[in-house]
């Protein structure tokens, strides 16, 4: 009878900080934020509920277009992420040398010790006008006149890959190192070119590894902010920056917290149908034992 | 004409010679094994076959054609892993189906053929279970038929049966022989274990150090191993070291270390006075009662019963511990009691000393 007690006992308490933590920082404020959104300041300390905050947000073309092109802006970094992270995961788990791997790994992690703003800034240096690469294309004589490379899509687009890439890379490496070779042996034994070996095996063997990191790269780039709005400047169009407009510079709360629901339910869509489409679940994926 | 020849194939990596100087020739239709010690080359060797590995000197032909300008998933012999490497995010039909595909066949051919070579080992419709599902001699059988649909010409087998149990094992011997049976197709078995390559083999090639010490039936290489490596190898056998004393004609008497003496066959070019080693099989040793001459003494250290493979542990005057075959168990022997043991001289084994 102790024993089960203390049994009980001890699962409560290592359970308590996980159900804090989720209690008290996730759900509680989701809660709140869901509860702001439903609200509609009429009058001083007045208040009417309903989902008026919603049709206003359906029925402003800049908004709904915002979350839009962030979507797909987000699709776009993560197809990229994946198409450049596939090779350096592939090289670190299979082809690299074990003695390397780990310092390969390591160099993949070193830019997340500096912190996002840092990172953005080192862009800034490289890509303004009177940056890096322009003043030396002008002393090359390449080319005549300066020329501006940030604050346009292609600049915020690199610049987000810069930054997740390393959440695809890291799940990729991990499934594809529990990969036997003989696998891939086998597939050419048995008559596979390197393009069937790559579709029929790797691929669908690293499946779990590129469905998770497809999901962490498209949240973190749906929700990053300080990217886009370094880079892309003021009219980067970034649906984060609506929120923050929305909360800060018009203290409109009701507004901010609509399109914070609003990004969050956008986004677990666009991961569902993103899972529907290419015929994988969460169950056999990222799940999977 | 044979399916597969290997000559002089040397393969070096760096410094290292795994493979050196090495030739075979696989008549069609038989069961041929390499058989060898962890690190002696004979994967090397199969690598080297089916193209995951390129020779440093010498040719690999297949059918008579030099496959060495073939890349592997070109060349017409198809691999049983070690773990089988069947391939997890497939089910079993789309696993044997894998290879048909490539080939680019047409749906209904790869239907009816993945259909017949599961009749063929045994396992009708078994095509929508996950491979997880499968017995370990399941997946074996289905590994095998992945290559089979393929008609190879050599099928290339590396210690398939080593990650199976005891039990299921000896059973796979006697069915993987008839599965080469049944499909007339050459295969090549690697392993590291002699029952195997002696209960299944048409012939063996008994591998050590990158080269081949003999090549021979397994009965060649029971009752006349080539070297003191095949001899040790091969089947169980007692050895003793000593040194020769005096040589008559074919055969030599030889000074056992710590003591006594005993009257052997004399095998290749050895000179009074050189080290060497006697190698006894158990079931060449007799017991006898004391006082026989020309015979080791001893007093029976343990008796070993395990059916017809019953042996009896005789511990020598001179302390070797020495194996006696006791099919029987008639000798009617308990522990600890003084036994005498002959042997016809054609049967103990001469061979020079092995280096280390």
């Amino acid at each position: 009878m102790m024993g089960r007690d203390a049994g009980r006992l001890s699962l409560i308490l290592l359970f308590a900080p996980f159900a804090l933590w989720i209690g008290l920082l996730i759900l509680l404020p989701q809660i709140g934020i869901g509860y702001v959104s439903l609200r509609e300041k009429v009058g001083i300390n007045q208040y009417e509920y309903g989902f008026s905050n919603y049709m206003a947000f359906f029925g402003e073309p800049i908004y709904r277009n915002t979350l839009l092109r962030t979507a797909w802006m987000s699709i776009l970094v993560t197809a990229l992420a994946l198409a450049l992270g596939f090779p350096v995961a592939y090289y670190i788990a299979k082809i690299a040398k074990r003695q390397s791997r780990a310092a390969l790994f390591l160099m993949c992690l070193i830019p997340l010790w500096v912190s996002d703003l840092v990172r953005a800034y080192g862009w800034i240096v490289l890509l303004r006008e009177t940056g890096v690469i322009s003043t030396a294309l002008v002393d090359w004589g390449i080319i005549s006149q300066p020329i501006e490379m940030l604050y346009n899509d292609v600049t915020v687009v690199i610049g987000l890959v810069y930054t997740v890439i390393l959440f695809m890379i890291v799940p990729l490496v991990s499934t594809l190192q529990g990969m036997d070779d003989a696998l891939l042996e086998a597939g050419y034994n048995l008559g596979g070119s390197r393009f069937t070996v790559f579709r029929r095996i790797i691929v669908p063997y690293a499946m779990p590894g590129i469905v998770s990191g497809c999901i962490i790269t498209f949240m973190l780039t749906a929700g990053s902010y300080l990217t886009p709005i370094l880079l892309g400047g003021k009219n980067s169009s970034w649906f984060t920056e609506q929120i923050y407009n929305q909360f800060i510079t018009r203290y409109n709360w009701e507004y901010g917290a609509t399109f914070g629901v609003l990004l969050l339910v956008f986004t677990s869509f666009v991961v569902w149908a993103g899972l529907k489409i290419t015929g994988q679940s969460l169950a056999t994926t990222v799940a999977k034992d | 004409m044979d399916d597969l020849n290997c000559a002089d194939v040397v393969k070096k990596f760096g410094d290292f010679t795994a493979v050196s100087g090495v030739s075979l020739d696989v008549p069609a239709g038989s069961f041929y094994s390499i058989l060898g010690p962890s690190g002696c080359g004979k994967t090397t060797l199969m690598r080297m076959i089916a193209g995951f590995e390129t020779p440093t000197s010498g040719d690999i032909k297949i059918k008579g054609e030099s496959v060495l300008s073939l890349p592997p998933n070109r060349r017409n012999v198809k691999m049983v892993f070690q773990h089988l490497a069947l391939f997890p995010m497939m089910n079993v039909g789309e696993n044997i189906a894998y290879g048909l595909r490539c080939r680019g066949e047409g749906k209904a051919d790869i239907e009816t053929k993945v259909k017949r070579v599961l009749e063929r080992v045994g396992l009708p419709g078994v095509q929508d279970k996950q491979v997880s599902q499968l017995s370990g001699g399941q997946k074996q059988r289905i590994a095998i038929a992945r290559c089979m649909v393929l008609e190879p010409d050599v099928l290339l087998l590396d210690e398939p049966l080593g990650a199976l149990d005891l039990k299921l094992r000896e059973h796979m011997k006697i069915e993987l022989k008839q599965l080469q049976h049944q499909f007339e197709t050459t295969f090549l078995y690697i392993t590291h274990d002699q029952s195997e390559a002696l209960v299944m083999s048409d012939a063996v090639a008994v591998m050590n150090a990158g080269r081949f010490e003999q090549i021979g039936t397994p009965k060649e290489l029971y009752d006349a191993p080539a070297s003191g490596f095949v001899a040790g190898f091969v089947g169980d056998s007692n050895c003793l070291t000593g040194k020769i004393d005096e040589i008559r004609g074919e055969q030599a008497r030889v000074a056992l270390d710590g003591g006594g003496s005993l009257l052997g066959q004399l095998y290749g070019n050895l000179s009074k006075g050189d080290a060497v080693e006697v190698f006894l099989r158990p079931e060449a040793l007799t017991v006898a009662s004391e006082g026989t001459d020309g015979a080791i003494a001893g007093t029976v250290d343990s008796l070993l019963f395990n059916g017809a493979n019953s042996r009896i542990l005789v511990k020598s005057d001179t302390g070797a511990l020495i194996e006696i075959a006791d099919a029987m168990q008639a000798s009617g022997l308990a522990e600890n009691s003084r036994v005498e043991l002959t042997f016809p001289p054609e049967r103990a084994r001469i061979f020079a000393k092995r280096a280390g």
